[in-house]
């Protein structure tokens, strides 16, 4: 059970962060696309920086965390960096939107490829340490006795875990309230329904959703690197399974609300998990992988995640709220 | 969008616009323009990953510069290490080869953009004719029937089976107005996964005979059911070319005369311009909007059937992780063309070439194919904008003005919005 919870989180952490990403460019009236490319991107940097810093010996297994939370910083800095990409060509160039996401959805995996190539020779990259003992928070990690029951919820919150997870949820929790509790965050979401509005009661529309936009590929960046470091053991191959575009999915299955987003997160997050250890879960403890027994065929699970996403956008379209103005360039003149 | 009615008042009749103010003409040299940048950009990344790599001399990265622009004529090394370039009937051969899915897929995207959607299903739709097309031409057995006739069933299975994937996000977004981006994503993974569940379960498709080719399904040529060369091979000797370039061309004219020249072609047209006066003028535009992704699934499919039919290629079946990017280059391609299907088929070609390319820089550079990717997104980025690059091109725009006076209404709606559809976002 404490292995299901945990492996749910691995998945629905970065779904959560994405998603969120996908909140604060679509409430400005930007539809980012590009998430999925942001957070090919943002894995590579993580990747590579951590890469360099173990390389470089400058921080040891027992400053890992410090390294943790330096690495994630430095994701959101670059996946920031890359969503002005979108930014230039949707706010300032007045661009189709969808066509600037999916060309830095092309780019990222791209350019990541090109240069893991030219750095590594092969078409992944990794990191010369383990991720496991450097990152990872285990009982021995807090001083306590490898041996000592810690309790339920002590081993569910203390042991094989990640920092990074709980810095998500306090930075999920701070940019939600961010969005519905501060003046910024009610100028950001006027300029998704009302642009023309918020224009003219002395908004700068353009700042705002370069605000939004720049927000959402920091979030993106960092979702990309708690990919990579909780799904494939810190290391980037230029691909992250399409988790950008699932976590389109669970903004929109949210309803572009961050409370709906959480829970939808870790719904799709227990799919992903049941697609890829059904073979190996235990829920009651007896030692019987009751999912494997049941006969059915493993692609059925693998299939699972999209095509329910599917089937809740069939049920749920006629209630989704989007953003009124996302997708649409904001023209001074336009009535 | 080729041939819409937008000519101002003022040049109408006699006065036929001069060869610069053509619309097609400005087409035609903003996507030159976005080419020639992405190249340059294409370049400077060599250049740079050089300069800041000591394993990489200037010299190699000039043999870098030089193959992004004439890899297609790259005939290897002569006797003292450099570059030798040339006619070379394989590199052109095997261009004409890769092409013809990019064709086919780009048309699917063109076709799906005239009717204001954004096709990004192809790589589902591709995957679904490709196990179409090889469930036909290799359950089949040549010795009862015809190789030609199997050729046959295996082409128009695998159109088929596109066609019916595809429709299903058009039926999603025309009867419950679900982004059809989100509904083409999730059922490009549905289908890489499905597909890879009908061939683990078949095992007598898959290739046994070879050792080490156990993931990959048999070729078709081992049924005896192969496109015909159609003499190219002659031309081109030693390539992959075969009949299937021709047949694509023959879809694109066909896809251009039913998109300008037929009523039906007309009312997608109208429907991708604006939906509601669609409607309002007796269109039926839920029906178009499914018929339109119809078709635009059945040119993937029939992309996969050609490719694969082809006889050398093979099928490495267990794809539930990886979408074929022949179906994502599908949207350079039409992107680039302008989504006219003509053009279509010289952009086509011209990314094959960039793959080419690709490969000739991995052969004989220290750099690798993925430069070539880094350039067709560049040109995609910069197709986002072409709009502009057109209004500089005619001087409607200028960059260096603080304030621009309004220009007047660019000649023609910027050619895309209705793809993205924004307001429909929300699915």
């Amino acid at each position: 059970m404490v292995f299901l919870i945990q492996q749910t989180l691995t998945y629905a952490i970065p779904l959560m962060i994405v998603a969120l990403a996908g909140v604060f460019a679509e409430r400005s009236g930007i539809i980012n696309l590009a998430l999925e490319g942001i957070m090919i991107f943002g894995a590579f940097v993580g990747v590579l920086f951590v890469k360099y810093m173990q390389e470089g010996s400058l921080f040891t297994p027992q400053s890992g965390q410090w390294l943790l939370l330096i690495t994630m910083v430095v994701c959101g800095f670059f996946g920031a960096l890359f969503s002005l990409l979108l930014s230039f060509s949707a706010v300032s160039l007045k661009a189709d939107q969808t066509i600037g996401g999916t060309a830095l959805n092309l780019l990222a995996p791209a350019l990541v490829l090109f240069l893991i190539n030219v750095l590594a020779k092969q078409n992944v990259l990794r990191i010369p340490q383990s991720s496991a003992t450097w990152f990872m928070i285990k009982k021995s990690t807090l001083g306590i006795p490898k041996d000592q029951d810690i309790g339920f919820f002590g081993e569910l919150f203390l042991n094989k875990v990640y920092l990074s997870t709980y810095v998500c949820i306090i930075l999920f929790v701070v940019l939600s309230i961010l969005l519905y509790k501060t003046r910024f965050g009610l100028r950001l979401r006027s300029c998704g329904e009302n642009p023309q509005a918020a224009d003219s009661l002395g908004i700068n529309v353009a700042k705002t959703r370069y605000a939004g936009t720049t927000i959402s590929g920091a979030l993106a960046g960092i979702g990309g690197f708690i990919y990579a470091l909780g799904a494939s053991g810190c290391s980037s191959t230029g691909e992250v399974a399409g988790f950008g575009f699932l976590a389109l999915a669970v903004m929109i299955f949210g309803n572009w609300t961050p409370g709906n987003i959480a829970f939808s997160a870790i719904l799709f997050g227990l799919f992903k998990c049941i697609a890829a250890s059904y073979a190996t879960i235990d829920l009651n403890g007896d030692g019987v992988a009751w999912l494997a027994q049941i006969g059915v065929s493993s692609h059925v699970y693998r299939l699972f995640p999209y095509l329910i996403t599917l089937i809740v956008l069939a049920f749920t379209s006629k209630k989704s709220r989007a953003p009124k103005a996302e997708g649409i360039p904001y023209d001074k003149g336009a009535r | 969008m080729a041939k819409r009615n937008s000519v101002s008042p003022l040049l109408q009749k006699n006065t036929r616009p001069t060869f610069f103010k053509r619309e097609g003409t400005r087409t035609v040299i903003a996507s030159l323009v976005s080419i020639a940048i992405g190249m340059a950009l294409g370049s400077i990344i060599i250049i740079l990953v050089a300069a800041f790599n000591d394993s990489i001399t200037m010299k190699s990265a000039w043999e870098g510069v030089r193959l992004v622009f004439f890899g297609i004529f790259s005939t290897g090394r002569n006797a003292l290490g450099g570059l030798t370039f040339g006619f070379n009937a394989v590199n052109i051969g095997d261009m004409l080869f890769r092409a013809t899915p990019l064709i086919l897929t780009g048309l699917s995207v063109a076709v799906a953009f005239k009717t204001g959607l954004f096709n990004i299903g192809a790589p589902g739709q591709f995957l679904m004719g490709t196990a179409a097309t090889l469930y036909v031409a290799l359950s089949i057995p040549s010795a009862k029937v015809p190789a030609a006739l199997i050729w046959l069933l295996a082409f128009l299975a695998g159109a088929v089976a596109g066609a019916l994937w595809g429709s299903i996000p058009g039926l999603l977004k025309s009867l419950l107005n679900i982004n059809e981006v989100i509904a083409c994503i999730m059922t490009n993974w549905i289908a890489a996964n499905l597909v890879t569940w009908f061939f683990d379960a078949h095992n007598e498709l898959k290739n046994a005979a070879e050792s080490g080719k156990i993931g990959y399904v048999c070729k078709t040529s081992s049924n005896g059911v192969v496109t015909s060369k159609l003499f190219l091979d002659k031309i081109f000797p030693g390539s992959q070319v075969n009949g299937g370039i021709l047949i694509a061309i023959l879809i694109a004219v066909i896809v251009f005369i039913f998109m300008s020249k037929t009523t039906f072609g007309f009312e997608l047209k109208t429907v991708g311009s604006n939906r509601y006066a669609a409607k309002y003028a007796g269109i039926n535009d839920k029906r178009d909007i499914v018929i339109s992704m119809a078709i635009a699934g059945a040119l993937a499919g029939c992309a996969a059937s050609l490719y694969y039919l082809s006889g050398n290629t093979e099928f490495y079946w267990s794809t539930y992780q990886t979408l074929p990017a022949v179906g994502f280059n599908g949207i350079p391609v039409a992107l680039l063309a302008a989504n006219n299907p003509l053009a279509v088929i010289f952009s086509g070609v011209f990314m094959s070439m960039l793959n080419i390319s690709g490969l000739q820089i991995k052969n004989l550079t220290t750099y690798n194919e993925y430069l070539t990717d880094i350039i067709i997104a560049i040109i995609v980025y910069l197709s986002a904008f072409s709009l502009l690059i057109r209004m500089l091109i005619s001087g409607q725009f200028k960059l260096f003005h603080k304030k621009p006076k309004l220009p007047p209404q660019p000649e023609e709606p910027p050619a895309l919005d209705d793809a993205a559809s924004g307001k429909e976002a929300s699915a």
